[in-house]
């Protein structure tokens, strides 16, 4: 009886001259460990895997320079091609961790000197909130504590940012706010990060915090409804409090145009010594030095989903929260020793 | 087909000349377990769909409630919402269709004792499409803005008359099944339509998430509800998003962006020459997009589809056979081609 031929399912492009006689088989291993059943191109190997071993070589002695122009290549490749992922809430890790946070990136070494604190207090893994006090006009804070996180932690974390209505209704800033990692404050969205395990971030002074007047600098506003600590509570997830000192010297708010804010449907125009008054000059921020603190985390597991519903016991959270981050505050700027320095 | 342990003796299916409707009808028909399919159209299908019997009628006519009568029907199901002004003859008669003709058809079951099952194919487009979305929506949850007019309020309305049916019969079981965008290489929808134009228009500065069912997994859901037992309302959606210009990188179309006060005017040009239906409800979603949690169907309803988003997607470019014309593989190519420059540069220089 004739020995059975194996007819290699994938191996179309097979060269019709290896037909009749058994082809040499790749010395290889195929992804699920079996041996691989292609036939033999060269070097003992099939067409894939030499490419593979070819490549692997070529990147070996490929200068540092060249495997960054290969790397770009490749990531121009992949945007163009459209083979990325995406998750639910829109986020694109591709794009931020090359593109967006390596924009913000000189900002937060050369320009701000941002220099973080407290990391340790952030877990390496599972879902927590941080609660960070809002200021500068525009939120530059926000970009920064993202990148502090995922440049210093050492599980190099994302902060998904819980962002206003005003955010995902405006055109440009939207898609990026979404790619970034943002997502909607509300607490469907904000229980949904934290329980599948993300590290969500809020600023609950929203507009009151980031556009009020410079001679309230550094003075906690309202903390919103409180909605941060009943998603928190409900999710089981620690509080990281988290203080940012520097940011509301970047565009001193001096006035704001009522008018032209309700006009254009902003929350508010700002005046500050060099906008408008330098024109595109005046959207230069100031140079000031920056400090990022993370508190010790509030844990809620202990509390149960049920203290979600005690409004008296959310606000007390709340109000908890708010101190914590007033009191680090001023611990933070008696430190400092001048708004630049 | 096997035979089911289904209670489903008598089908009734609304919509059987339409793409899906047929396809459940040829499917129910090839299952030995039920005695009779009826089909109910006012045109007679145009693919294969078995022993299914054709009843041309208009549901809304109140002849739909002696069909369901003198046949015995125990399960209806409901799949001739339609979506777009475009095969009806403008947004009137769709909404007569949809709302009139969905409340002359529950009048009827509503009058049959013979009913036991009802199965509505509803869709996503009931939790409308705005800024002040959250990320995933579940059953539970209501539209965050008002429609004024669409699909979205005619399903919306659809969906109440189905919510009073239960009411006021407790012993029918209903399905209310929210499809995602349906896609996959045979179906026929104003979004694959949207993907098969040369150049794709978009809404400047926005992105939508998008989510999409593929047609066989909607099908097998449809068919589950009529043989098994699905009460309930149930979110119907691949896993997972795709940002609507990464869809169009992925079908390899060109996007131009159009800032949205001229999209109107650019839809209203589209519109008239009959290619692709642009709603001021299609522009809100794409401008915003949506994604629903479909934890309760693969939880509850105990079916998890084949096909992710993603998978439904590029099933739907490779099934269509669409030109693409930016071609990964080109791409691959210039990347590799620029490389070796790259390469040849460093050791001339060497």
């Amino acid at each position: 009886m004739p020995e059975a031929r194996v007819i290699p399912l994938d191996g179309r492009d097979e060269p019709r001259a290896t037909r009749g006689r058994r082809p040499q088989r790749c010395s290889e291993l195929a992804d699920d460990g079996a041996r691989c059943r292609r036939s033999v191109v060269a070097e003992g190997l099939c067409d894939e895997h030499l490419t593979q071993l070819q490549q692997a070589q070529a990147e070996a002695e490929m200068p540092d320079w060249e495997r960054k122009v290969a790397g770009a290549l490749a990531f121009l490749r992949r945007r163009v091609t459209g083979e990325y992922p995406v998750d639910d809430f829109g986020f694109d890790p591709d794009l931020t961790e090359h593109v967006l946070l390596a924009g913000v990136r000189p900002l937060y070494e050369k320009y701000f000197r941002v220099e973080t604190r407290g990391l340790d207090n952030i877990p390496d893994v599972g879902g927590a909130l941080v609660v960070a006090n809002h200021s500068g006009t525009v939120p530059i804070d926000a970009l920064m504590t993202q990148l502090a996180i995922y440049d210093h932690h050492p599980a190099k974390r994302h902060l998904r940012m819980l962002g206003a209505d005003l955010v995902f209704r405006s055109p440009l800033i939207a898609p990026l706010a979404r790619k970034s990692g943002s997502t909607l404050a509300c607490n469907e969205d904000a229980e949904r990060l934290m329980s599948s395990g993300e590290l969500a971030g809020v600023w609950p002074e929203g507009f009151k915090g980031i556009g009020k007047p410079f001679s309230e600098r550094y003075k906690l506003q309202r903390f919103g409804r409180g909605g941060f600590v009943s998603a928190a509570l409900r999710s089981g997830v620690p509080i990281i409090p988290c203080s940012i000192v520097g940011a509301e010297e970047i565009y001193p708010i001096i006035g704001n145009v009522k008018i032209l804010a309700r006009l254009l449907g902003f929350p508010y125009v700002p005046v500050t010594p060099t906008f408008p008054l330098l024109g595109p000059l005046g959207l230069v921020p100031l140079p000031s030095k920056w400090i990022i603190e993370f508190g010790e985390p509030i844990h809620t597991d202990q509390m149960g989903p049920a203290a979600a519903d005690d409004p008296m016991l959310v606000f007390n959270l709340t109000d908890q929260v708010r101190e914590v981050i007033q009191q680090s505050l001023y611990k933070l700027l008696l430190q400092r020793r001048s708004v630049f320095f | 087909m096997a035979t089911t342990s289904s209670d489903s003796r008598v089908v009734l299916i609304t919509g059987v000349s339409r793409y899906l409707g047929g396809r459940l009808a040829a499917l129910l028909a090839a299952d030995t377990g039920i005695e009779r399919v009826i089909g109910v159209d006012v045109v007679p299908p145009r693919q294969d769909v078995g022993r299914t019997e054709f009843v041309r009628a208009d549901i809304r006519n109140p002849i739909i409630a002696k069909v369901i009568a003198s046949a015995q029907v125990d399960t209806v199901v409901h799949m001739s919402v339609i979506a777009t002004p475009f095969g009806a003859g403008g947004r009137t008669a769709m909404k007569e269709i949809n709302v009139i003709g969905t409340m002359q058809l529950l009048a009827a079951c509503q009058k049959a004792p013979s009913l036991r099952k009802l199965v509505v194919k509803s869709t996503t487009a009931v939790y409308g499409s705005s800024s002040r979305d959250p990320a995933l929506f579940t059953e539970g949850m209501e539209p965050k803005a008002q429609f004024r007019s669409g699909y979205g309020k005619d399903s919306t309305e659809v969906e109440g008359y189905v919510r009073g049916l239960g009411r006021r019969r407790p012993d029918v079981d209903i399905s209310l099944l929210r499809f995602a965008n349906f896609i996959g290489p045979r179906i026929d929808t104003p979004l694959t339509r949207y993907f098969s134009l040369p150049v794709v228009p978009r809404v400047f500065g926005f992105d939508p998430r998008t989510q999409f069912i593929h047609e066989d997994d909607g099908i097998e859901v449809l068919r589950q509800s009529v043989v098994g037992n699905h009460r309930g309302t149930f979110n119907v959606a691949g896993d997972g998003v795709l940002l609507l210009s990464q869809a169009i990188r992925r079908a390899g179309r060109v996007a131009v962006q159009i800032p949205s006060p001229a999209v109107s005017i650019v839809g209203s040009i589209v519109r008239r020459a009959g290619v692709v239906d642009f709603s001021p409800e299609q522009m809100q979603f794409l401008q915003f997009g949506r994604g629903v949690d479909s934890t309760r169907l693969k939880q509850d309803f105990g079916y998890v589809p084949q096909y992710t988003t993603l998978a439904a997607f590029d099933d739907f470019v490779a099934g269509r056979r669409l030109t693409r014309y930016v071609d990964p593989e080109r791409v691959a190519m210039l990347e590799q081609l620029v490389l070796a420059g790259v390469d040849r540069g460093r050791t001339v220089n060497a």
